[in-house]
């Protein structure tokens, strides 16, 4: 139970019952489709970029609550962010999540985003936590095969 | 599983002295795996559609094997070997007795029912299927019963039909006579909805199909575990299975197929044991079954299985059937009381699968939140997606009951979901 309640924080939980910029925006310049075909997860990313600085980004779709909050906080930590701190971000979000291997300096770019170090202990749930970064990923590459995570 | 009504022994003519009742306590010390514990706690195992548990008994079969009769089969003149070929064609005997084949011929061993579906479809079918055919499937079916008819489909030329379903999860048997014509080749239809427990009414179909000319084949995965099977009374041309949803090991499965039918195809893989002569020239091959054996076989496998269906015959078919459909309703009636729940399949004719939806909790993580309170169900499509898109949501959460649950199985079962309440109620 202990590690259930490391996987289900409070802040995951109310990130997956109240997505956060949970909305279509048909003006964005980019966007992409992700799917986990495991679990029937799909979700879209929309994201405006402007002077290699994310200007705005939400998603739309319907998944479980580990994917359900991944992208509604990804959404919130990554607004006013440089690109190639996104992929900083990135890389430390997936460390925290597979090696549990991050350094001091990843504290402070994750942030609240810490709060998925429960999902390690759950190895099958990693691709639901990393399945928003990977089509964010793709909209920014401007991919048009939607993604998938399994 | 069970099923909702049963043909018993009794009221055939004959007086048959009533079976003792079954009681799961009797037999639940011959399964090592249910004496484990998951996450320190009781192990509920309730993921019997995706591959049941192995009695001491099968387990003791192969070990046997290996420990005192292994050689290689149909080739040695040596005692041990002797040995080998006459257990492989006893367990292939042990299954036509138990699905009621006419002939152990018509018993060709094969992977699973997936090697055994796509043996048909790339035999059978490449020799019979034209452009312009049909072959009709429904909505219920596995993947595996989808997609090597698309690959057929695709390289012949031919077209896939589709039987839908009600919201209930029953095939419609209306829609399913208008899509039979002369062009229909085949009706492939799965006996037993993996993903809903709908048990379809296979005999009847099957009397259809061959009335507009084409043959039939019954995925019989989900059936046999838990229904006793008769191929003759069923009439299907084609009848497949996995030893491993039948307390069989994995890697094991049959293909029955009528034996004209049978001795007509060609060759599925080539190699050695499926021939008579090879020169670089020409070669002919055996008669089934041993022409669609390509290679050594799953030996070890097959003896397994062979243990598996004395182990489930020892019980007896009608008594696990009566025994499981008495689960199902308790775990029905206590699901049901759960505020939020719905249980998605609701055939009158159902097995005993209960495929669940929570209106607060997505299924992946009421399959997480299970795992950590010792219960194994089975969350996702089920390898199915087209039922899941017939009701509109991605996934499901599924219990599948064996013989073996008990109802303290079920009551650990609704203890978790009370825990996914907590969470996310």
């Amino acid at each position: 139970m202990s590690d259930l309640r490391e996987l289900y924080q409070e802040v995951i939980l109310d990130h997956a019952k109240n997505p956060r910029n949970f909305h279509a925006m048909p003006d964005s310049v980019r966007t992409a489709d992700g799917h986990n075909p495991l679990c029937g997860d799909r979700l879209k990313v929309f994201v405006k970029v402007e002077d290699g600085v994310i200007r705005d980004v939400s998603f739309t779709g319907a998944g479980c609550a580990i994917s359900t909050a991944s992208a509604s906080m990804m959404t919130e930590s990554l607004k006013g962010r440089s690109l190639v701190e996104v992929q900083a971000i990135f890389e430390s979000f997936h460390d925290l999540l597979t090696t549990g291997n991050h350094a001091d300096r990843d504290e402070e770019l994750l942030g609240k985003l810490a709060v998925f170090g429960g999902v390690r202990e759950f190895p099958v749930r990693v691709k639901c936590a990393t399945l928003a970064w990977h089509t964010l990923q793709a909209a920014l590459k401007g991919s048009a095969e939607p993604v998938k995570t399994e | 599983m069970a099923v909702t009504s049963m043909k018993s022994a009794r009221g055939r003519g004959e007086p048959v002295a009533p079976a003792p009742a079954f009681s799961p306590d009797d037999i639940r010390g011959d399964f090592p795996i249910l004496q484990t514990t998951a996450h320190g706690k009781r192990l509920a195992y309730l993921d019997n559609a995706a591959t049941s548990q192995k009695p001491q008994a099968v387990i003791a079969a192969m070990t046997r094997y290996y420990n005192s009769q292994n050689a290689n089969i149909h080739r040695g003149v040596y005692q041990l070997s002797m040995e080998a070929t006459a257990a492989y064609e006893a367990a292939r005997e042990r299954v036509r007795q138990f699905i009621n084949a006419t002939d152990s011929r018509e018993i060709v061993f094969v992977r699973g029912a997936t090697e055994a579906i796509n043996l048909v479809a790339t035999s059978w079918g490449g020799a019979n299927v034209r452009s312009g055919d049909e072959i009709i499937l429904s909505t219920l079916e596995h993947h595996s019963n989808i997609v090597p008819w698309q690959m057929l489909a695709k390289r012949a030329g031919a077209v896939l039909r589709v039987i839908p379903i009600n919201d209930a999860g029953e095939l419609c048997l209306d829609e399913y006579e208008k899509l039979l014509n002369p062009r229909t080749r085949l009706v492939a239809i799965t006996h037993v909805s993996n993903a809903l427990g709908t048990i379809t009414p296979v005999r009847r179909m099957v009397r259809m199909a061959h009335a507009a000319g084409a043959l039939a084949l019954v995925d019989g995965a989900q059936s046999v575990p838990h229904l006793p099977i008769d191929v003759q009374d069923i009439d299907c041309d084609f009848f497949v299975f996995s030893g491993h949803k039948i307390c069989g090991p994995t890697g094991i499965g049959v293909l029955y197929g009528r034996q004209a039918i049978l001795q007509a195809m060609p060759p599925y893989q080539g190699g050695g044991d499926m021939i008579e002569t090879v020169t670089f020239d020409k070669t002919t091959y055996a008669a089934a079954p041993q022409r669609f054996e390509a290679g050594t076989p799953n030996i070890s496998g097959a003896l397994g299985l062979a243990a598996a269906l004395d182990y489930v015959s020892g019980i007896g078919m009608d008594r696990l059937a009566g025994y499981e459909h008495q689960l199902l309703l308790y775990a029905q009636e206590k699901l049901s009381r759960i505020k939020g729940l719905k249980i998605v399949g609701t055939a009158a004719e159902k097995a005993a699968v209960i495929s669940f939806v929570l209106s607060y909790a997505h299924p992946h993580d009421v399959g997480t939140i299970l795992d950590g309170q010792g219960v194994a169900i089975r969350t996702g499509h089920h390898c199915c997606q087209p039922v899941m898109d017939r009701y509109g949501i991605p996934a499901t959460a599924r219990a599948s009951l064996a013989f073996y649950n008990t109802r303290e199985d079920v009551d650990q079962l609704v203890l978790g979901l009370e825990t996914v309440k907590e969470v996310f109620g």
